[in-house]
């Protein structure tokens, strides 16, 4: 099981606590999470699928390789941490 | 008919409103901290709609009914599954928003950021894309001016029939339909671009209207800021003449009378490459001989050393015509009741101001 935590700068839009999904890769993890807050999807992705150009994905503290797919894969005890990348004045 | 008694401010952070029942002072804010693309007061029900542009997050909207005090989320525009390789051509930005005709109770519009033009019947709750205009060959012509891609900032509903809708696009000229959007033509004879190469400068679908507006008594009086200076219709939007302005043509924003189709208001800068106030004078010009002659009005705005630039949502005008809200990028606010001839800063210290609507 993988657990999935959105940061504190997305649960002040969307409450979301943090839940625990089957998945082999970041992106299946992260869209049944997704399935259980259908509030939140538009937050992390955008109308297309893609992950959202300023939130950042970390698989087990490294930031996702791959952003795109998110395939990067995780395994039984992975935690997923999505946040907002930092940017702006 | 009384002058209006409400001003909605949409910021860089947050939306603020000012009544005029208690002095015309920010009373409330909203979305503290967030980006606020647009704002907009339905004169058919007084909902209030506020569109975000959250960094981070995405566009979102959000809708607060008449008499209520807690706002609820609506849904977004939505772009179709774009073919591989069709980068870019997901909701940017919520960059216009109108309430339909009288009869269409619900009906919305958005004009958004890629070049999508979004209608919702049901207040905001879903919006479909209209996809005969997103089809048009032409649109692969478009480009963006300001942002990365082409966006709908102009979305003008003909009160003589709630079918007949006229849009313009920065870049992408100006559009219009007759059948609520089934048919989409582009009506801009006589603009130039000339910031194209030369054999394109006439070509309707590169112009790059900055702010369209049509007179609400006389709707076949357009009056369009273009990047490259002002034009005037009063066939509809069939030709487009243009008109000369001192101390310059070039802004954003533009503001026609209710009731004198020949009377607008506009916010000039130097020049493309310089936006800012012409000898650092912050002015706002006005024309009531149809742009033979204008005004220059600088009665309480700063008199030097002024560099606020009013983007193009950033005057509104009320139904009367002597009220004008105008905000500008450093955040000031300013008021006019008598037409322009005298303004008051409501105040100098909001967030930058994108867009200003009474209601």
């Amino acid at each position: 099981m993988v657990r999935v935590v959105f940061a504190p700068a997305l649960q002040r839009h969307v409450a979301c606590e943090p839940c625990t999904v089957d998945g082999a890769s970041a992106m299946q993890a992260l869209l049944q999470a997704l399935d259980g807050c259908p509030a939140m999807r538009g937050y992390v992705l955008d109308d297309q699928g893609n992950l959202r150009r300023h939130v950042a994905v970390f698989v087990d503290g490294a930031m996702a390789r791959d952003r795109v797919c998110l395939s990067d894969a995780v395994t039984s005890g992975s935690e997923i941490y999505v946040v907002q990348a930092l940017s702006g004045g | 008919m009384a002058n209006a008694d409400r001003i909605m401010v949409g910021t860089r952070k947050g939306l603020f409103e000012l009544r005029r029942n208690e002095g015309w002072r920010v009373t409330t804010r909203h979305f503290l901290g967030e980006p606020v693309s647009m704002v907009m007061v339905d004169p058919r029900d007084d909902t209030v709609y506020a569109a975000l542009n959250l960094g981070h997050f995405g566009a979102k909207l959000w809708r607060r009914e008449s008499g209520a005090s807690e706002w609820s989320a609506c849904g977004v525009p939505v772009y179709p599954p774009q073919p591989e390789g069709e980068h870019g051509k997901s909701l940017q930005l919520i960059w216009s928003l109108e309430a339909g005709g009288p009869e269409e109770p619900g009906v919305l519009w958005a004009g958004t950021i890629p070049g999508g033009l979004f209608r919702s019947n049901d207040k905001g709750e879903s919006w479909a894309l209209n996809v005969p205009l997103w089809a048009r060959p032409e649109r692969a012509e478009w480009f963006g001016g300001g942002y990365d891609q082409p966006g709908i900032h102009s979305i003008c509903v003909d009160p003589r029939d709630s079918r007949h809708l006229s849009i313009a696009v920065s870049c992408g000229g100006v559009w219009q339909t007759h059948d609520g959007g089934n048919e989409w033509a582009p009506t801009c004879q006589g603009m130039y671009a000339d910031y194209m190469p030369p054999e394109r400068r006439e070509d309707p679908v590169v112009q790059d209207p900055h702010r369209m507006v049509q007179c609400p008594s006389d709707p076949d009086t357009l009056w369009v800021q273009h990047h490259c200076g002002i034009y005037r219709s009063i066939d509809g939007g069939a030709r487009w003449m243009r008109v000369f302005a001192q101390p310059s043509s070039f802004g954003f924003a533009v503001a026609v009378h209710p009731h004198l189709p020949d009377t607008t208001w506009f916010v000039p800068s130097v020049k493309d490459e310089c936006r800012v106030p012409v000898d650092d004078r912050f002015v706002v010009t006005r024309t009531d001989d149809s742009g033979a002659s204008f005004a220059t009005l600088s009665n309480g705005l700063p008199e030097g050393h002024a560099y606020d630039l009013v983007y193009r949502h950033g005057l509104d005008v009320d139904e009367t015509g002597e009220c004008l809200a105008m905000g500008s990028t450093t955040g000031a606010l300013w008021l006019t009741e008598d037409g322009g001839l005298h303004w008051r800063c409501l105040s100098a210290h909001l967030p930058p101001i994108y867009a200003v609507r009474f209601g």
